[in-house]
């Protein structure tokens, strides 16, 4: 194990940073939701009155009155950017910036098979993903009991559950993107993130364009659809598992083969 | 038994080439210089042979083990210093050592000691803060302290001062009196003529000699030096020449009779004939 140690300790800082960041952005968030909780009759009636606004963020089916419905908009957008740009960013980075900063050389001439490497930095970037979320569970966990709001903790895990596995499938697919290139692979990683975001939001404006959900891993932590049917879509799920899949085998493929120049 | 031996050993990257049809034989307990200009094909190689690229065609065996087959198994037993050497950032010298040898899973702790002292590196401090020839230090460390049977050594002195080129190739020389194979490139032919027992030449991507210093340096070729003639007739194998005010130099192959029957007929004042150094011979004939 000694790659996937030496992957998490030179990425520390950096997993601090971002498990800080959000843990932090969604504590104010949810302590910020017994202020906003008396204005939020009005700011639901405007919002629903907002037309292809408010379902583009799906603030058409939510219940701003209640803290679930709070959270899955103000909440998931903060949980599902910000635990998606982190994903891909250490995804994207896993395997290419061995060769943009020419140590791919160094590793690779110990005895250590590239499936070992690929594993184990796969491992790390996991385990970062996982650390990051716990973090943020944590965080939002204690700041629900201080507030003392009264929250549907089923719902609530499944917003988790379903934001979690979206940070797995974008980190396997930037996983497998970063067997492919050599440097400059930050730009594909936050292209992808944001690009899966905007398409979700399309895909909300009309129902003639519903079937990007199935693309999009923000289709299955719509967190609209999550609290008022209260259960991950398997569908677009289904999907996002087969993508998942694919960049993991394609880093193993890739990397197995790639010349190290 | 032979450290490295290829066969036709080619590598194209797309159209261009890298190397093409190279055939080496590097016996067991040989110092062995791999010389050539830069671009000649070096570096593509010694990374064939690493397996860090994959050949075209061809094939590929150290220490009697097909490479693509067992590279893992011959990697324990490689030590490989690159050209330009690239750590982590954020390291110290002692964790970048220590993760080497981890990732070996051997201890190296006591030969990683001896030869940071021997050395003058200072394992303490951070690698990101080493000048070039201190960080070209921690590649030597990382390439020797595990005592490997075969050390692959790209242009290892580059960096170094004179001074600890002559500490390294002092421990190369006592590693391969111990029974290593060093197999070093090296655009520098002065350090091959001196360290190594023998030495390829690749140009182009095409190896065009293999043979022992020795008969390396002896192709036949002199370097001629006239004092007091300022003009130098048609000569037949004359070459490189050299006029400086009332002195003449030039290099010759051919017949040495030949040769001398046509200097009497010249006015000179001095004359030295001597074998010309391998950095004469290589730029001359070779390159």
């Amino acid at each position: 194990m000694t790659i996937f140690l030496h992957e998490l300790r030179s990425s520390r800082l950096s997993l601090i940073i971002w498990s800080a960041a959000i843990s932090f952005m969604l504590g104010v968030c949810v302590f910020i939701y017994p202020e906003m909780s008396g204005q939020m009759s009005e700011i639901g009636d405007m919002f629903s009155e907002m037309g292809a606004f408010s379902s583009a963020f799906g603030m058409d089916q939510l219940n701003f009155g209640e803290f679930i419905g709070y959270f899955g908009i103000e909440c998931g957008n903060v949980l599902g950017i910000g635990g998606v740009l982190f994903a891909a960013i250490t995804g994207v980075s896993m395997l290419a910036k061995e060769e943009k900063e020419h140590t791919a050389e160094f590793l690779l001439t110990h005895p250590v098979t590239r499936t070992r490497a690929v594993t184990e930095k796969l491992i790390a970037a996991l385990a970062q993903v996982v650390i990051l979320n716990i973090a943020v569970i944590a965080v939002t966990a204690i700041s629900i009991a201080l507030v003392d709001v009264e929250v549907d903790a089923g719902k609530l895990a499944l917003i988790f559950l379903a934001y979690f596995i979206m940070q797995l499938e974008i980190l396997c697919i930037t996983f497998g993107i970063s067997a492919f290139i050599r440097r400059g692979g930050l730009g594909i990683g936050l292209g992808l993130a944001i690009v899966t975001y905007f398409v979700n939001i399309i895909a909300n404006l009309t129902e003639d364009l519903e079937f990007l959900k199935y693309i999009t891993p923000f289709g299955y932590t719509d967190s609209a659809d999550i609290v008022s049917s209260g259960e991950l879509n398997l569908g677009y799920l289904a999907v996002g598992v087969v993508f998942l899949t694919a960049g993991i085998v394609a880093a193993y493929v890739q990397y197995n083969k790639k010349d190290i120049l | 038994m032979y450290a490295i031996k290829t066969e036709a050993l080619t590598k194209f990257y797309g159209k261009s080439r890298g190397i093409e049809n190279v055939d080496l034989a590097v016996e067991s307990g040989d110092f062995f210089g791999f010389i050539g200009p830069n671009g000649a094909g070096k570096s593509t190689t010694i990374r064939t042979l690493l397996g860090l690229i994959a050949a075209t065609s061809g094939r590929a065996e150290i220490l009697g083990r097909e490479v693509l087959e067992n590279k893992t198994e011959l990697l324990r037993e490689i030590g490989y210093l690159p050209s330009e050497t690239a750590f982590y950032n954020g390291m110290k010298v002692k964790d970048m050592l220590s993760l080497s040898a981890r990732l070996r899973g051997v201890n190296c702790t006591d030969e990683a000691k001896k030869l940071a002292d021997r050395l003058e590196l200072d394992t303490d401090r951070r690698i990101d803060e080493l000048s070039l020839g201190n960080r070209k230090k921690v590649g030597i460390v990382c390439a020797l302290q595990h005592k490997p049977a075969l050390y692959i050594l790209d242009e290892p002195t580059s960096g170094l001062d004179p001074l600890m080129q002559r500490e390294f190739y002092s421990i190369l020389k006592e590693r391969n009196d111990e029974g290593a194979t060093i197999f070093l490139s090296s655009h520098i032919l002065s350090e091959v003529s001196r360290y190594c027992k023998h030495a390829a030449v690749i140009r182009e991507g095409r190896i065009i000699v293999t043979d022992s210093i020795e008969r390396l340096g002896h192709t036949g070729v002199k370097r001629v030096s006239l004092k007091g003639i300022s003009v130098l007739p048609e000569i037949e194998g004359s070459k490189d020449i050299v006029t400086e005010d009332e002195n003449i130099s030039f290099l010759y192959s051919g017949d040495e009779k030949a040769l001398l029957k046509r200097l009497c007929t010249l006015d000179f004042s001095d004359i030295n004939i001597s074998d010309p150094d391998l950095d004469e011979i290589f730029m001359h004939y070779y390159m």
